[in-house]
């Protein structure tokens, strides 16, 4: 019992500590793209509002990113600490993935940060904007190599097995597993959204409060509508990458739908509470037979259940709820953001209810890229490559009371920084704009890192 | 190949790790010189190292990256025996990094706050870093002796970032705080000098096989460069921070290049009295390392991108070369 404490206790340090990097990530990978976008169209435009959103974002998206850098070393370290046998067995194919991340995005990101940041002054405005689109490349570099190797063990291929280790037979499949394009298009899409109602969220509430300044509406616009053309586009990504989950891994699937019994004629259960122990789900609202005609588009199609897989699937009502979270939210993002690009046409200045609501939406992405990361690694246990290698096979021989020590230690940092975090970008988003003249002086105050 | 491959990737961990310890070092030497300096200098500080500290920290990432890459059955074994001095070193440098933001963007009352943070995890980050590096040169054993041995390098490994600290002030900046970094960095100086003789009498003192590489003639004569260098540089480096008028001079620079004269040397000398070993006596670096076809893999990487990194880093530190006084963000909010 005492084993199974510990991984238990490992697996939710680990989980603790990706479920709050991943908040971060997913924020600048997207915002990294808009700054770019105001860069571009402050050069295309000599517009100076665009270079002012330009500098609040960029400001935010410094410290943004340094959390997130923070929190991803940890993650480096944690694989050593508490998954020895993850790298002992599978680091031939891991490592290679994780380097490449670190030579091909970690510097480049790092690096031209600091012109983006503090390179006003000191390089001309060809070389900032060279640098803005290389943070950008950066990040996205770096979701690419994290995500193949995330996609490769949900669904590993081109690899070979002895003595119990992984080795490499065929880079470019191990790269461009089955789950990895539906995986990095529903990331990429998701950050994108994320951070256009991050930033939709803090204009919207600049204005409510009335400390809007000359960049406030032309952001407020881009978020608005990037949101609604990317929203839907997100629902039909998710639905492609479910079917792909269906094909590879279809345990997830059905504890998804907490469907307990293969068969035909599937229902599909909008709400409910799954119920493990009893196999079965109470208080569920059914749409019969609606199951099988999505999974299979034949309302008498065949769906395997959680009875197919004894002892080999995932927890099933995190997954559940996960699952019903993230979709619900993608809806009400697809209804909002439709709404308010539809009431703001031709210039029409938004109804202050839309602006109300959008305000509350300002860390919706967050919700939904969370429950959507829940959906995905918890729905891969209880395999950490699936299907080859369980997760319980790799932790360390740590006491419980180590890694509960630390999990502790972990927890209370990450709930003061989350709090700080928030706290500070609403002090950010609702200090008085300055005034424009100011971008062309050093900020009061002098030498502000 | 398959024999070459391994010392490759030793050697270029030994690169980023010596890197990191340079350019993280003057980065939490500054942290620990944080709490004694007024609240303006305090900005000047960390203006003097606000560009750089994110990639610097990236080296550790290549380092620790390189030991998960290409000896994963070392990565596991040496982290799991480190198990609480790398969650220290981690949450310090978590604590480290926000603050740098968070210091300048929070509301203005919260400033004092996360600059004791600032300090606080850098000391926390140097002195886990001490104490990981002590462990490691006497071979991950978890004897009285090498506890010891630990806790002394954990208490003066900060010395040495504290001399870096300095020696980076010196090029960053002028006034009264170029003469506190004179005297703070010639006060750290003895530790510094302790922290690095330990290190590198360790591991001759732990294994006799060792002490034979070192100690047998011919090999001593070769290798008398390393110490004697090692001296010339620390006499340098100690010349010029007790003397103003030179530091004013412009010969301020020896003290950043000696100190880092002195880490190359007791780098490679440790890797001297390490290899062939990535666990000393216990796991050679062929015993842990990946398969061929996976370094294969990530060293034509290397080859191909490394180059660019470094051409980058020194394209942006030329950028920023200079005093560190005009660094500020260009402000906006909209």
């Amino acid at each position: 019992m005492t084993s199974f404490d510990a991984v238990t206790l490992a697996r939710l340090q680990f989980a603790l500590n990706i479920g709050f990097h991943i908040l971060f990530p997913a924020i600048t990978i997207g915002l990294a793209w808009l700054l770019l976008y105001f860069r571009i169209r402050f050069t295309r435009t000599g517009n100076v509002a665009w270079e002012y959103a330009y500098y609040f974002w960029v400001r935010i998206f410094a410290l943004t990113f340094a959390v997130g850098v923070v929190s991803g070393v940890t993650m480096s370290f944690q694989f050593g600490t508490n998954w020895p046998g993850f790298i002992e067995r599978a680091g031939n194919i891991t490592g290679p993935l994780l380097g490449y991340e670190v030579l091909t995005a970690f510097f480049i990101e790092a690096t031209f940060l600091a012109i983006m940041l503090f390179g006003k002054e000191r390089v001309s405005n060809r070389v900032h904007l060279t640098s803005a689109a290389l943070v950008a490349l950066g990040t996205t570099l770096s979701a690419f190599w994290i995500l193949s190797l995330n996609s490769w063990m949900q669904t590993p291929q081109g690899y070979e097995i002895a003595d119990g280790r992984f080795f490499a037979a065929d880079w470019l499949a191990v790269i461009f597993n089955p789950s990895f394009p539906y995986r990095l298009a529903h990331m990429l899409v998701a950050s994108l959204l994320t951070s256009s109602f991050l930033i939709a969220g803090v204009s919207a509430s600049r204005v409510v409060r009335g400390v809007d300044g000359p960049a406030t509406a032309l952001v407020l616009r881009t978020g608005v509508r990037l949101a609604a053309v990317l929203a839907p586009l997100q629902l039909v990504i998710g639905d492609l990458h479910g079917l792909n989950t269906l094909a590879h891994q279809p345990a997830k699937i059905a504890a998804i739908e907490a469907l307990w019994q293969s068969g035909p004629g599937a229902p599909f259960t909008v709400l409910g509470w799954p119920d493990e122990g009893q196999g079965r789900t109470r208080f569920a609202l059914e749409i019969p037979r609606a199951a099988s005609l999505v999974l299979t588009h034949d309302p008498d199609g065949a769906v395997q259940g959680l009875d197919a897989f004894p002892g080999a699937h995932p927890p099933v009502a995190p997954l559940f709820f996960a699952f019903r979270i993230m979709v619900g939210l993608g809806l009400a993002m697809i209804a909002v953001a439709w709404y308010l690009a539809w009431a703001g046409r031709g210039g029409r200045s938004l109804p202050r209810s839309g602006l109300r609501v959008l305000s509350w939406m300002t860390f919706s992405g967050w919700v939904a890229t969370l429950a959507g990361w829940v959906v995905t690694e918890m729905g891969r246990q209880p395999w950490l490559v699936y299907g080859l290698l369980r997760t319980a096979e790799v932790a360390a021989p740590h006491p419980p009371a180590t890694i509960a020590l630390t999990l502790t230690a972990y927890a209370l940092l990450y709930a003061c920084l989350l709090v700080a975090y928030v706290l500070t970008l609403r002090h950010l988003g609702t200090k008085p704009a300055a005034s424009l003249r100011m971008l062309g002086q050093p900020a009061p105050g002098g030498r502000s890192p | 190949m398959t024999h070459a491959l391994p010392v490759i990737f030793m050697a270029i961990m030994g690169i980023a790790l010596f890197a990191y310890v340079v350019l993280d070092g003057y980065d939490l030497g500054i942290g620990l010189l944080l709490p004694f300096a007024d609240g303006h200098e305090k900005d000047e500080m960390i203006a003097a190292i606000g560009p750089f500290w994110d990639a610097n920290e990236t080296w550790l990432v290549l380092g620790i990256g390189v030991l998960l890459i290409a000896f994963p059955v070392a990565h596991g074994l040496v982290l799991t025996a480190l198990y609480l001095p790398v969650t220290l070193m981690l949450i310090g440098l978590i604590l480290r990094g926000v603050s740098f933001d968070f210091r300048v963007k929070a509301a203005a009352t919260q400033k004092r706050m996360w600059n004791r943070a600032f300090a606080a995890g850098s000391l926390l980050a140097a002195v886990a870093q001490g104490w990981m590096l002590g462990s490691y040169v006497t071979g991950l054993t978890p004897s009285p002796v090498g506890r010891y041995f630990a806790a002394l390098i954990a208490a003066t490994l900060p010395a040495l970032y504290v001399v870096l600290g300095a020696g980076w002030l010196l090029l960053k900046t002028d006034g009264p705080l170029f003469d506190k970094a004179l005297r703070f960095g010639r006060r750290a100086m003895l530790p510094m000098g302790l922290a690095l003789l330990a290190i590198s009498i360790a591991t001759p003192l732990v294994s006799p096989t060792i002490a034979a590489r070192w100690f047998a003639l011919p090999n001593f004569i070769g290798l008398l460069p390393i110490p004697l260098t090692s001296l010339i540089a620390f006499a340098a480096v100690y010349w010029v921070l007790g003397r103003p008028d030179v530091a004013r001079g412009g010969y301020a620079w020896i003290v950043m290049a000696g100190t880092t004269l002195l880490c190359l040397m007791a780098t490679i000398g440790l890797a001297y009295s390490l290899y062939p070993y990535v666990v000393l006596d216990r796991l050679t670096i062929w015993q842990a390392a990946a398969d061929t076809r996976s370094l294969r893999f990530v060293f034509a990487g290397v080859v191909l991108v490394l180059p660019f990194t470094i051409a980058y880093t020194v394209f942006v530190y030329r950028v920023f070369w200079g005093r560190a006084a005009g660094l500020s963000y260009g402000d906006g909010s909209h």
